[in-house]
C-alpha cells in the first residue's frame, strides 16, 4: 500500500480516532489517504488552533493529540503549539508534510526545515529519509509521546516518499535503545522518603501536572490522607487533588493563596510530586522554603535538582510510587498528632487570609465574580479551557476543581489564545461533558478563527470572554511596577464579540449586569452549539494576592 | 535578575556576572549515540541553549554501524555541566554518555602542523619533531608538515615550539578518549 496508507494503518493501530489539521500541498497524499481511512478529521482554520485543540484533546482524555499541517508554513505555524505542548509536557504528534526529497535544501515552494526549527521544543521528531522507515516511525512518535514525561513528537513526511509503495505489516513494538524511562522508583529512596514524612513536623505535599499526567491523582489523596498532610498543587496540577477538601490549602505560587505559599515557607519538609520549581512558584529561589527539605518525585531525572536541591530524589511514574510510599509511610504507624501544632498555624492563615474580594455594590461585574458565578451555574461540572492573563489567574483562583482533567490551560509557556482551540479539542474528546472556555478579550482573538471550526463541526463549546478592555495582566504589571504607565494595553475599539459570534455562524450574547449574570449564564450553558459570550467586568481589577515578581512568598501582597 | 517586574535598571557588571563565566573543571563527555541524522545537532543545540562553548568535538563509528562515539570537551562548572548531561540523556537517540575526568581517561588528539621552514630552520623543526615523537608527513621548499599526537597539553606544548618559525596552519581533530581499566567507557 501507499505509505500514507499505512500512516492511517499506524493510527489506527495507536487507538487514534480524531485528529486535527489543515491539507495542503506537501501533504495532500495525507489527506487522500484520511478521506475513507475512517478517522474523524477536524478541519481546523488556522495550523496553530490544530495544535491547540490536538492538546485540549490529550489533556481532556490522557490520549496522544493529533495534528497534521502541510510544509512551511503550515509546519511553522504549529511551532507555537508544538513549544506549549513541550512546556507542559503534553502527549502530541505533530504530522506535516515536507517538500520533495529532490527539492530538499533548496529553498523549494513551502520549504522550511520543520525539524531544525522546532529541534529545542520537541521531545523528538523524525525527518522520514526512507518510506519503509514510516510504519516504525509513526509507532515510535506515539510510544515517545504519551510514555516517560509526555511530550510532542514531529515527523516530517516528504511529499514523494508518503507516495511510495510500501509492504505494510503492523508492527507490535518499537526498538530505542537509548530511550527507557524509569517507572518504579527506587525502593530505598521510597523508605527514606517515608522516614522523612514520618519525622516531619511542618510537611507539605506540593502536587503539580505530573501527577494528572500519571493519572495518579487517587494515588496524592491516598497518600495525603494516610495522615492529614496539608496539599498544594501548582496551576498545572489543581485538580489533581480535590480543592474542596480540608486538607487543601489552594494553589501556590505567585497569584497562589497565602495559606499554600506560607506554608511552602515555613515547612521543614516538602514533598514534591510531578512538579518542577518553575520562578512562578518558587519566586526568589534563595529565599524559597529556607527551612525545608525534600522529597523530589518526578518521572523526568533532568527536573531533579535543576533548581532546588533535592535531599530524596525518586525518578519514576508517581502512579507506581505513590502506592508504596503510602504503604511505607502506613507502616510507621506514625502519631499524627504531631502535626497538630502545624495544622494550627495553617488553619490561622487560612481564617486570616482567605482568598477574597471587594465586590461590587451595583451591577457592575466583577472579574472574581464571573467566576464564582460560572462555578456555580455549572455546578462546578465542566471542563474549564483559558487563555493567559489575569482571567486564568481568576479562574485558577475562583473555580474550584474537583477531579483532574478538568482544568486546562496554557502555563509553561503562557500562550494567549490557547483558550478556545483547545475547548475545541477537549470537546471533540469529550463530546458528553460541558466544556467552558474562560477567555480574555486580549487573548481569544489570537485564535477567534476557530469559532468557524467548531460551528462547521458542531462543536459546542461555550466562550466566556472576560472583557476588561484591557490587556489585563500587562496593565496590571504596569500600574504596580511602572508608575502606571500604560503603554499598549488598551484594546480601544475591540470587535463587536455578538455579532462576530453570529458572522460565524455561532450565538452571541453579551451581559454586563451583575444581576443578569447567573440566569444568562444558565441559558448559555443550556443552549445548543457553541455560544460567545461577552461578559463585561471591571476594567482596572487587580489580581491578588501577589508575590511580587523576584520576591518571596513572605513578600506576598494585596 | 532581570524580572521584568522591576524596573529597575541593570547594570553591565551586575550582568556580566550573574551570567558570566563559569570556570570549573575541563570536563571529557563520552557519548554513545544511535547512527542517526540530526543526532549532533541535537546535542550541539543543548550545548548553545545553555551559552557554553564546546572546546572540541570529535565523531566517529564504533565496532557497531548502527552507533556511532562522539567526544566532546568543555569547560564547566559542575552544575550546570550535571544539566547539561542529564537533557542530553533525554535525548532517545542518545544510548550513554561518560562524564570522564581527566585522570581516569586516556585522551588522544592527533595534530598536524604547517611549519615554515627554510635551510637553516628545518633540521631544528624535525628535532623537535623527534622530541615529541611527531612525523614528517610533508615537506615543500619553503614549509615542513609535522604530525603530533597525544594529549591537548602536548600538542599546545609542541605549538609553542614552532610558533617562532613562522606556524603557516594547524588542524586539530579534537580529543578522543577511553577510560583507564579493563570496563569500556
Ligand atoms: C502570545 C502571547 N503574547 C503576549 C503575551 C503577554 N501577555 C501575557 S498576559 C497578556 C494580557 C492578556 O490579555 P487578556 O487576554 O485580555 O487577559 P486579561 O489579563 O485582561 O484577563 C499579555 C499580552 C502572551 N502571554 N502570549
Ligand atoms: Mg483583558
Amino acid at each position: 500500500m501507499r505509505a500514507v496508507d499505512a500512516v492511517m494503518e499506524c493510527l489506527k493501530a495507536e487507538g487514534v480516532k480524531h485528529v486535527f489539521g489543515i491539507p495542503g500541498g506537501a501533504n495532500l497524499p495525507t489527506y487522500d489517504a484520511l478521506y475513507d481511512a475512517g478517522l474523524r478529521h477536524v478541519q481546523c482554520r488556522h495550523e496553530q488552533g490544530a495544535g491547540h485543540a490536538a492538546e485540549g484533546y490529550a489533556k481532556a482524555s490522557g490520549q496522544v493529540g493529533v495534528a497534521l499541517a502541510t510544509s512551511g508554513p503550515g509546519a511553522t505555524n504549529l511551532v507555537t503549539a508544538i513549544a506549549d505542548a513541550m512546556m507542559d509536557s503534553v502527549p502530541t504528534v505533530f504530522i506535516t508534510g515536507q517538500v520533495r526529497t529532490d527539492l530538499l535544501g533548496t529553498d523549494g515552494f513551502q520549504e522550511a526545515d520543520v525539524t531544525g526549527i522546532t529541534m529545542p521544543i520537541v521531545k523528538h521528531s523524525i525527518m522520514i529519509q526512507d518510506p519503509l522507515e514510516i510504519p516504525e516511525a509513526i509507532h515510535e512518535a506515539f510510544h515517545i509521546a504519551r510514555t516517560g514525561r509526555p511530550g510532542p513528537v514531529l515527523v516530517d513526511i516528504p511529499q514523494d516518499l508518503s507516495r511510495a509503495e510500501i509492504p505494510y505489516e503492523p508492527v507490535d513494538s518499537v526498538h530505542l535503545p537509548g530511550y527507557q524511562p524509569t517507572k518504579e522508583g527506587n525502593t530505598k529512596q521510597i523508605r527514606l522518603a517515608a522516614k522523612a514524612l514520618a519525622n516531619a513536623r511542618r510537611p507539605v505535599i506540593y502536587a503539580g501536572g505530573g501527577v494528572v499526567n500519571a493519572n495518579a491523582s487517587a494515588e496524592l489523596v491516598e497518600l495525603a490522607m494516610s495522615d492529614r498532610f496539608p496539599v498544594t498543587c501548582t496551576l498545572m496540577g489543581l485538580g489533581a487533588f480535590p480543592a474542596p477538601h480540608d486538607q487543601w490549602l489552594g494553589m501556590l505560587g505567585m497569584h497562589g493563596t497565602r495559606s499554600a505559599n506560607y506554608a511552602m515557607d515555613e515547612a521543614d519538609l516538602i514533598c514534591c510530586v510531578g512538579a518542577r520549581f518553575d520562578d512562578r512558584i518558587t519566586g526568589k529561589l534563595s529565599e524559597f522554603a529556607p527551612r525545608a527539605k525534600f522529597i523530589h518525585i518526578d518521572v523526568d531525572p533532568a527536573e531533579i535538582s535543576k533548581n532546588v536541591p533535592a535531599h530524596i530524589p525518586i525518578v519514576g511514574d508517581a502512579k507506581q510510587i505513590l502506592p508504596k510510599l503510602c504503604a511505607e509511610y502506613r507502616a510507621l504507624d506514625t502519631d499524627s498528632a504531631r502535626l497538630d501544632g502545624w495544622w494550627e498555624r495553617v488553619r490561622g492563615w487560612q481564617e486570616k487570609h482567605p482568598l477574597g474580594y471587594e465586590d461590587s455594590e451595583g451591577s457592575e461585574i466583577k472579574p472574581q465574580y464571573m467566576i464564582e458565578a460560572l462555578y456555580e451555574a455549572t455546578g462546578g461540572d465542566a471542563i474549564v479551557t483559558s487563555d493567559v492573563g489575569q482571567h486564568q489567574m481568576w479562574a485558577a483562583q475562583y473555580f474550584h476543581f474537583d477531579a483532574p482533567r478538568k482544568w486546562i490551560n496554557s502555563g509553561g509557556l503562557g500562550t494567549m489564545g490557547f483558550g478556545l482551540p483547545s475547548a475545541m479539542g477537549a470537546k471533540v474528546a469529550m463530546p458528553d461533558e460541558q466544556v467552558v472556555c474562560v477567555a480574555g478579550d486580549g487573548s481569544i482573538i489570537m485564535n477567534v478563527q476557530e469559532l468557524a471550526t467548531c460551528v462547521t463541526e458542531s462543536i459546542a463549546v461555550k466562550v466566556f470572554i472576560m472583557n476588561n478592555g484591557y490587556l489585563g495582566m500587562v496593565r496590571q504589571w504596569q500600574e504596580l511596577f511602572w508608575d502606571g504607565r500604560y503603554s499598549a494595553v488598551d484594546m480601544g475599539s475591540s470587535p463587536d464579540w455578538v455579532k462576530l459570534a453570529e458572522a460565524f455562524g455561532a450565538t452571541g450574547v453579551r451581559v454586563d449586569d451583575k444581576a443578569e449574570l447567573p440566569a444568562v449564564m444558565k441559558k448559555v450553558l443550556e443552549a445548543e452549539g457553541p455560544v460567545v459570550c461577552d461578559v463585561r467586568v471591571t476594567p482596572e481589577e487587580n489580581c491578588y494576592p501577589m508575590i511580587p515578581a523576584g520576591q518571596a512568598a513572605r513578600d506576598m501582597v494585596g | 535578575m532581570g524580572e521584568p517586574g522591576t524596573k529597575e535598571v541593570l547594570n553591565l557588571d551586575d550582568l556580566q556576572a550573574s551570567s558570566g563565566f563559569r570556570t570549573g573543571r575541563k570536563h571529557i563527555l563520552s557519548l554513545l549515540v544511535e547512527n542517526k541524522p540530526g543526532v549532533l545537532a541535537r546535542i550541539s543545540g543543548l550545548f548553545a541553549r545553555r551559552g557554553f562553548n564546546i572546546d572540541s568535538l570529535a565523531v566517529g563509528p564504533t565496532d557497531d554501524d548502527q552507533i556511532s562515539r562522539i567526544t566532546l570537551t568543555v569547560d564547566g562548572a559542575s552544575h550546570p555541566i550535571d544539566q547539561v548531561t542529564k537533557q542530553m540523556h533525554k535525548l532517545i537517540n542518545v544510548i550513554k554518555i561518560r562524564d570522564l575526568e581527566p585522570n581516569e581517561a586516556v585522551a588522544r588528539e592527533l595534530a598536524l602542523f604547517k611549519v615554515s621552514a627554510d635551510g637553516d630552520s628545518r633540521g631544528q623543526i624535525m628535532e623537535y619533531a623527534e622530541i615529541f615523537r611527531g612525523r614528517i608527513v610533508d615537506v615543500s621548499k619553503r614549509s615542513v608538515t609535522v604530525e603530533v599526537t597525544g594529549p591537548d597539553d602536548k600538542i599546545e606544548a609542541f605549538e609553542q615550539m614552532v610558533r617562532p618559525f613562522g606556524l603557516i596552519e594547524m588542524v586539530r581533530t579534537g580529543e578522543i578518549a577511553v577510560s583507564r581499566g579493563r570496563t569500556a567507557t
